[in-house]
């Protein structure tokens, strides 16, 4: 008698766990996806941080593009070369070369330099300290160190160090987050070379500037005159270098009264 | 008829309420209450799953357990049949709404766990009597899963306050969240006698 309870409980439970299983079976055939082999192994190239500095929506957005043939290959700046090179096997394409980038902070402006004109005890967000009286600092174009594109960075590139925010070009992948970030568009991305880089973005006349930070560009085309390349050029009191033409002669950072064009060297 | 079912409706809401008067489904109630948004996809699943769990255990308990004197075998049946339900919502899902499906991620197969499911379709059978039949199990899940969404969505919206409030350093993150679940639940036992005065 026990011993047909028993049966009789153990066929119940397997009959009903057996016909659930024949549902999901018939179910998982019916409602299959049929999912691309190239899009997966395009995906397990990739190098999965879905940034989006190809223009895509994640890696999986960039994946699919990929494997209908309407992006380009070179697109992901965090994946690299290697990246590439895999993709091109897989698509059966030639590789192409990646533009190596790196985020720039446009500002130097530290605690040694300039000063804050509040003492602010509102939320610990760039974005939010901007909207009150256009930011902490005593330059309304520096950056306020309350560390918006650290929180972002997906690979910990950013430190702020001293009220100001400093990218590691080592590690940065180029994926473009901070720039997004940034409430002050202080990042903007430089060419991984030997170059110098102005680290300034106060757009106020010499005096302003001066009087808002020490290492605020004043405008005073020193180094547009210095530059051989014509690669310096002054707009809105403030220095601009072109890439492309910087030969790394580091003529202007020398010549420089306010130390806010440096000398950017990778490695 | 439809008053009784507007009460039993009203009182799994209000002052049955899953989350805040009997503890079920903490875990996704912490766990997915950061946004309005997840919360309210999370609890759109859970409240489609109880509904759709409740169909399916309630006539398995009372036309194949308890006439073959099995009613002891509840829990595993009713665990048995969650988990595969949750597998078809999964699999729906997938094929459908896969932007709801990649935004639920990992919360969707921890339905299949979440107590509150459970506790809506075994506490469903302990009510079950004269007046309380087939039909009063689903409204009682319906009126479950939208309490779920309520405190759900009522809480997210507390943690949106909580991340911009200055809160001393000792109560951060968990202890706050909390502290606030815990003042949230006691708002709702002010519900407590609401539904039995609209009856009688």
């Amino acid at each position: 008698m026990d011993f047909k309870l028993i049966l009789f409980a153990v066929l119940i439970v397997s009959a009903v766990g057996l016909i659930i299983g024949i549902v999901l079976a018939v179910a998982s055939a019916l409602f299959a996806v049929s999912k691309d082999e190239k899009v997966e192994a395009l995906l397990e190239v990739l190098p999965g941080a879905n940034c989006g500095a190809c223009g895509y929506s994640g890696c999986e957005g960039y994946a699919k593009a990929l494997a209908k043939g309407e992006a380009a290959l070179g697109k992901c700046s965090p994946g690299g070369e290697k990246t590439v090179k895999k993709i091109a096997v897989l698509l059966g394409q030639e590789a192409v070369e990646v533009e190596k980038k790196t985020a720039l902070v446009h500002c130097l402006g530290s605690y040694d330099s300039t000063s804050n004109k509040m003492e602010y005890q509102g939320v610990r967000s760039c974005t939010a300290a901007s909207q009150l009286h256009g930011g902490v600092g005593m330059c309304k174009y520096g950056c306020m160190g309350l560390g918006d594109c650290a929180s972002v960075c997906p690979y910990g590139a950013i430190t702020i160090c001293n009220g100001v925010a400093h990218i590691d070009p080592a590690v940065c992948r180029g994926c473009s987050l901070c720039v997004e970030a940034c409430p002050k568009k202080l990042i903007s991305f430089v060419p991984l070379k030997e170059m110098a880089v102005v680290r300034c973005s106060n757009c106020q006349k010499g005096a302003e500037a001066r009087k808002a930070c020490k290492t605020a560009c004043i405008g005073c085309k020193k180094c547009e005159k210095v530059c051989e390349a014509g690669a310096v050029s002054i707009k809105n009191f403030l220095a601009y270098v072109d890439a492309e033409k910087c030969t790394g002669c580091m003529k202007c950072v020398e010549v420089c009264p306010e130390g806010s064009i440096t000398a950017f060297l990778p490695r | 008829m439809i008053k009784a079912l507007v009460a039993v409706f009203l009182a799994a809401i209000l002052t049955e309420n899953y989350v805040l008067s009997k503890f079920l489904g903490i875990c996704p109630f912490l766990g997915v209450s950061k946004k309005v948004n997840t919360a309210l996809g999370m609890s759109a699943a859970v409240t489609f799953v109880m509904v759709l769990a409740t169909a399916v255990t309630y006539p398995i308990y009372m036309y194949l357990l308890v006439p073959a004197n099995l009613s002891y075998l509840e829990t595993i049946v009713f665990i048995l049949v969650i988990a595969g339900l949750v597998q078809l919502v999964e699999i729906i899902l997938k094929k459908y709404i896969p932007s709801l499906y990649n935004s639920l991620g990992i919360y969707l197969p921890l339905i299949t766990t979440n107590c509150a499911v459970l506790g809506v379709t075994m506490l469903v059978i302990e009510k079950s009597g004269e007046n309380f039949g087939y039909l009063h199990a689903l409204v009682n899940a319906l009126g479950a899963g939208i309490g779920f969404l309520v405190a759900m969505v009522m809480f997210a919206g507390v943690r949106q306050r909580l991340e911009t409030a200055d809160i001393p350093k000792s109560l951060k993150g968990l202890p706050i969240t909390l502290v606030a679940a815990s003042l949230v639940s006691l708002s709702f036992l002010g519900f407590s006698g609401i539904v039995e005065n609209m009856l009688y």
